[in-house]
């Protein structure tokens, strides 16, 4: 590994996009690059974190995101130690900060967290020396789904600065949309958000996105569009009265497709719900670039752990420019 | 064994010199000396050290002075207290000090029966001597909850066995705290603890005419009916305050909305039916408002500010400390300011700490996951003192109403939030409020540990307290338990 721009601060660890500095993504992004051929294994795996164990605490079921971290460590040639809880930690008599500690106690070298608690690991990185990577937690932050969208749509559109992105749904309740906007808005894009007054957080507009009351009148203008899962049972709790509703207002079917200028591409974080806020036609039409952002999360990914792990303490002033 | 304990009163005489008397019930703001014999005052004024005097010396004991408890907080009792001991006579030099009334909390949760790993009755009545208070209105949600004259009585017994503070018990409304049927208010009201205040505090008492008929029965005794004011269907799931915190942090809201909707509800059910409603826990400005307009228009509501919705904002959650999470939550700059103003004007006629403690291993819990509440007792004076007295917010002595005859015109809680005057119980506390000091959790007297002022320098603080002419706190320093924890005979 060698020419890894490292002019920008070191990360202790990777909790939230708010943390970082554009400088910051920006090299996260470069490294994910870098490391591209490797993640599609063109190349082979390289043993960069030779002897570092990486543990994945999964606190919420989410075996895409596992998988994907997974991957990342092993093609840095990294040891995986898979530790998955269902539930909360109380509901097992013991304290969050008890588990936080046994994981202390094992002596891993990085601790990859996916919690359904807003927060979690940052609490962590309070109990807990060894970077941790937040791998989503509530509906709060997944930095490493945003970096690899923005990875994507880089590869896409060259740089961000000045594109225009909408993202549609429930961000309410989403992780990604908050660190989507962040990254987005970090790298000089402009951020636009249409979705059910229900699902848009309290005082969205203190996000600096700016908030389109009709999805048709901003699909002509933009690069992306970035369709957010709606949950079915969201219904039920009087957020929208129909799924069918809900498509028909904010999903993407062939005719929005067709008002999208010409290099404009769609994305999804997945799982998608077919048929609620992405039309089969849409998903499967060579504008949506789903597929890629799994592939590009493995690059990501790597680079997130390379930049946590590898590239800490000595190795930092040895590539020093 | 008796079921009804005398109460343990001090037996010597003490004279408190030098001080600012503060007394919200005569309206006295002045350097006066107090004298105390027998547990009760004998004398306010320039004749009282003549009037200790002048009392047969044989009817004084030999003066009283506990143990002070070991283990919190640093050196031996500083002599100050007692540099002038003249024929038996205890002289303490207030030079500097204020004297007011001792302070009533109409909301603490002593958490026994059942939470006592949290806190139990001398945990808590210690530091509520260390807050400066000589009663303490222990709320129901206890377990077993206290919805019967049987465990009412308890507690109260209790509290006069630890002999740190009274303890008068709120009787929950519904049993069980389920909110469908009634306790029985009239026998908790006849019983030995006299239960004349009643809530589901912690749990909204969310069934209208449930709520309707607990005012209305509430009205044959003339008892208060305290209401959580929180609409639970616009609260599900909520972790904290609602609004642009809330929203860049990823936790559910509380809004601002679910407070207000509730308390309107009160407010109108209450004065359909002339019962007595007390608002514990105010923290929004629009129920600020509310309360304003109701009481205008004749409404028997009293209501409460807790410390820290006078200090706290919602910012403080960001790192995900759990000690930060409370019910209702801490919230914007806008409703402090609110709450201030409402305290301020009387809006808010008491300061109750809602001292709720919770042991770590609960609290180092994810946020979501962690219960709700903070310690309060021990912080109260120096957080009202800080926000509202130092910043020209609330002269001394309507502070010092808020924190006495305010909460006494709420319930009866006898002897307390009284004058200082001749022949009333000597329940007084003695205030440094210059005295600036850092906030340690784990040197408060709390069995917990969930200060959310950790770390914090606040102003003001008690330096003494008097139950019944009896030191509970001295130089900073509470006294032991009178039974010293163990469950005793009082002959």
């Amino acid at each position: 590994m060698t020419a890894i721009a490292t002019e920008p601060a070191p990360m202790p660890h990777l909790l939230g996009i708010d943390d970082l500095d554009t400088a910051q993504v920006v090299r996260i992004l470069d490294t994910a690059e870098q490391l591209l051929p490797i993640a599609t294994r063109e190349r082979n795996t390289v043993p960069t974190l030779r002897g570092k164990v990486v543990c994945n605490l999964f606190l919420e079921d989410s075996t895409r995101t596992r998988i994907s971290f997974d991957l990342a460590a092993k093609r840095l040639s990294a040891e995986v130690l898979n530790f998955s809880a269902k539930g909360s930690s109380v509901s097992k008599g013991e304290s969050f900060k008890d588990t936080a500690l046994t994981l202390d106690a094992m002596g891993v070298d990085c601790v990859v967290v996916r919690s359904g608690s807003s927060g979690a690991p940052l609490q962590l990185a309070r109990y807990l020396d060894v970077p941790i990577l937040n791998a989503g937690d509530g509906w709060h932050q997944h930095p490493t789904q945003a970096l690899l969208d923005v990875f994507t749509m880089r590869r896409h559109l060259g740089d961000l600065a000045g594109r225009h992105v909408v993202i549609v749904g429930d961000l309410l309740h989403s992780r990604v949309a908050r660190s989507e906007v962040q990254a987005l808005t970090l790298l000089g894009a402009k951020v636009s958000v249409v979705a059910p007054p229900t699902l848009l957080p309290p005082q969205v507009e203190g996000w600096g996105v700016e908030l389109v009351a009709d999805l048709d009148e901003v699909l002509p203008d933009v690069d992306v569009v970035y369709l957010l899962r709606v949950q079915r049972e969201r219904m039920h709790r009087a957020f929208f009265p129909s799924s069918r509703e809900y498509s028909r207002l904010w999903g993407m079917d062939a005719r929005r497709l067709a008002l999208l200028g010409e290099q404009a591409i769609v994305m999804h974080p997945g799982p998608m719900n077919r048929g609620v806020e992405i039309s089969g036609e849409v998903a499967d039409s060579d504008r949506a670039v789903i597929t890629e952002q799994v592939t590009n999360g493995i690059a990501v990914r790597m680079a997130c752990l390379y930049l946590l792990l590898a590239a800490r303490g000595g190795s930092d002033a040895e590539e020093a420019r | 064994m008796s079921i009804h304990p005398p109460a343990v009163t001090g037996r010597g005489r003490i004279l408190l010199t030098g001080g600012r008397v503060l007394d919200p019930a005569s309206g006295t703001d002045d350097h006066l000396d107090v004298a105390v014999a027998e547990g009760r005052i004998v004398a306010v004024g320039p004749d009282a050290r003549a009037v200790l005097e002048g009392l047969d010396e044989t009817a004084a004991g030999g003066g009283d002075a506990p143990a002070t408890s070991a283990g919190h907080g640093g050196d031996a009792p500083a002599s100050s207290a007692r540099p002038g001991r003249d024929a038996d006579i205890e002289v303490v030099d207030c030079t500097g000090r204020w004297i007011a009334p001792g302070f009533v909390d109409l909301h603490t949760h002593l958490r026994e029966p059942g939470g006592e790993a949290a806190e139990d009755i001398a945990t808590g009545s210690a530091a509520g001597a260390a807050g400066g208070y000589t009663a303490l209105c222990a709320m129901a949600n206890t377990n077993p909850v206290c919805d019967t004259a049987a465990i009412a009585e308890l507690v109260w017994r209790r509290g006069r066995e630890v002999a740190l503070v009274d303890v008068f018990p709120v009787g929950s409304i519904t049993r069980g705290l389920e909110g469908r049927e009634l306790t029985e208010i009239g026998a908790l009201n006849a019983c030995a603890a006299k239960v004349d205040f009643f809530s589901d505090d912690g749990i909204p008492l969310a069934d209208s005419l449930v709520m309707r008929r607990a005012l209305q029965y509430a009205t044959a005794f003339d008892v208060v009916i305290c209401n959580h004011a929180e609409d639970p269907d616009l609260t599900a799931g909520a972790q904290m305050n609602e609004g642009a915190m809330s929203s860049v942090l990823g936790l559910a809201g509380w809004p601002h909305e679910a407070e207000e909707v509730m308390l309107a509800r009160d407010l109108i059910l209450a004065g359909g039916v002339g019962a007595r409603l007390h608002v514990p826990h105010v923290t929004t400005a629009g129920a600020v408002a509310l309360i304003a307009q109701a009481k205008r228009s004749g409404v028997r509501v009293t209501a409460e500010a807790t410390p820290h919705h006078l200090l706290l904002t919602d910012d403080l959650v960001a790192d995900y400390d759990a000690v930060m999470k409370v019910n209702p939550p801490v919230r914007t700059s806008d409703d402090v300011e609110a709450v201030r103003a409402g305290l301020a004007d009387g809006t808010l006629d008491v300061v109750g700490t809602d001292h709720a403690p919770h042991a770590p291993e609960f609290k180092d819990q994810e946020w979501e996951h962690a219960p709700c509440g903070m310690l309060g007792l021990e912080t109260a004076f120096a957080v009202v003192n800080t926000t509202m007295i130092a910043t020209g917010r609330l002269d001394p002595l309507t502070a010092i109403a808020r924190f006495t005859t305010g909460p006494a015109a709420v319930r009866d809680v006898g002897g307390h939030g009284r004058g200082i005057a001749e022949g009333e119980d000597a329940n007084l506390v003695v205030l440094d409020p210059e005295l600036s000091w850092t906030v340690d959790a784990t040197a408060l007297h709390s069995r917990a540990r969930n200060s959310p002022y950790h770390g914090r320098e606040l102003t003001g603080r008690p330096v003494h307290t008097l139950l019944r002419g009896r030191f509970t706190l001295r130089d900073g320093q509470v006294a032991a338990p009178a039974d010293h924890g163990q469950r005793t005979e009082h002959a």
